[in-house]
């Protein structure tokens, strides 16, 4: 087996260690195998367990509640634990209106995020600043953090934001993991030298 | 026992200090003559006309006209459901007025708003910091002169605010007796 391959057990070890001795077709295990690179299955597990940051400001977080209750049901796609220590966190929702007092612990919060990070701007306030054209308020979330995916709406549906989810794990699952850690790309430097 | 008639013992304990009472809708307003005296007047309304609780401090901006600042107190009692309004007016190159946060504590944000929105100053508040907008913010911005759309400022750490885009909106009513072509809601400045 080459080392970029990762070989996934349904039925556990047991079931390995039978067929270790049974080279080529083995009914036995047939549909427990997958063959993949590790790169396609980190990504996978990356999409599908994207811990969310649930910036709450204003309203749109009364809908972010909804969709992380039975009826919507976030956890349906990996999402439902919700982090409140950053450090524990993946993706930002930033839900309803930031002021510019909010801007500052909003982009230290995001800094205290450990990479890979993803932002979600949660309905028109937070994409735009919204209906509040003022003196207090940051047009755009993105004037301080990076957003990935901007939900319209005031408030959006909870199935406009698990919309959103979903277009994130799309674009998670088209990253490339290994060739982004730093960690590997030195490894391989060394190994060249 | 009236409101109208805990104002008219406030009257005939400071005088000249008080005018009114005037009625209106049913509600009672006095006016303190002299802004430096409202924290004795406050204390009075509290201590001997039971007005225990401050209901809030606001302030109005009479821009062109003088005194410029009007700040309004509102006082209820707790017990029998009375209210009172108590103005004191201040000058722009005043813009100061004792606190009456030895009266009532909650006055402590209030008073602080105020000076955040308004820039009205209270002597005597223990931690007169602005409470909505940033530390170092250099403008006032619920005064008439101020633009809605708010100036460039800088905001330390995340450093930029632009003015809001206003095109089109927001629209601000104007209250008049006006006919409804100059009432309407419309993108407005000092001027117009």
């Amino acid at each position: 087996m080459s080392s970029d391959a990762i070989l996934l057990l349904s039925s556990g070890i047991q079931l390995f260690m039978q067929t270790q001795s049974e080279v080529g077709y083995n009914t036995k295990i047939e549909g427990d195998v997958v063959l993949t690179t590790v790169d396609a299955a980190l990504s996978w597990f990356r999409a599908n367990s994207v811990w969310p940051m649930p910036m709450g400001l204003a309203c749109c977080a009364i809908e972010l509640m909804a969709v992380g209750a039975s009826r919507f049901d976030i956890s349906r796609f990996g999402s439902e634990v919700m982090r409140f220590s950053p450090r524990q966190a993946d993706c930002m929702i930033v839900a309803g209106t930031v002021t510019y007092k909010a801007a500052g612990f909003l982009k230290r919060i995001y800094d205290q995020m450990p990479e890979p990070k993803w932002v979600i701007a949660m309905g028109a306030c937070a994409s735009t600043g919204g209906m509040y054209r003022s003196y207090a308020v940051l047009q755009g979330v993105d004037n301080v953090v990076p957003v990935d995916v901007y939900v319209s709406g005031c408030p959006p549906r909870p199935e406009a934001l698990l919309d959103a989810l979903m277009k994130l794990q799309k674009k998670i699952g088209k990253t490339p993991v290994i060739e982004d850690m730093k960690l590997l790309n030195l490894t391989k430097s060394e190994v060249a030298a | 026992m009236t409101s109208l008639e805990l104002a008219q013992k406030l009257k005939a304990k400071f005088g000249d200090l008080i005018a009114g009472p005037s009625e209106y809708r049913g509600e009672i307003s006095v006016a303190v003559s002299n802004a430096q005296e409202i924290a004795v007047v406050c204390e009075f309304a509290k201590k001997q006309l039971g007005f225990d609780y401050l209901v809030d401090i606001t302030s109005i901006d009479n821009y062109g006209a003088d005194p410029r600042w009007a700040v309004v107190y509102h006082l209820r009692n707790i017990v029998n459901g009375l209210e009172i309004r108590i103005k004191a007016s201040v000058s722009e190159e005043k813009s100061e007025l004792p606190s009456v946060l030895a009266v009532w504590r909650t006055s402590n944000w209030h008073e602080r708003e105020i000076y955040d929105m308004m820039g009205i100053r209270f002597t005597g508040h223990p931690d007169l910091r602005r409470i909505l907008m940033w530390e170092g913010y250099p403008y006032f911005p619920l005064r008439k002169d101020f633009p809605l759309a708010g100036k460039p400022t800088d905001l330390p750490g995340v450093a930029f605010t632009r003015p809001a885009p206003l095109e089109g909106g927001p629209f601000v009513t104007l209250p008049s007796d006006a006919g409804a072509i100059n009432r309407e809601p419309r993108v407005r400045t000092v001027e117009n």
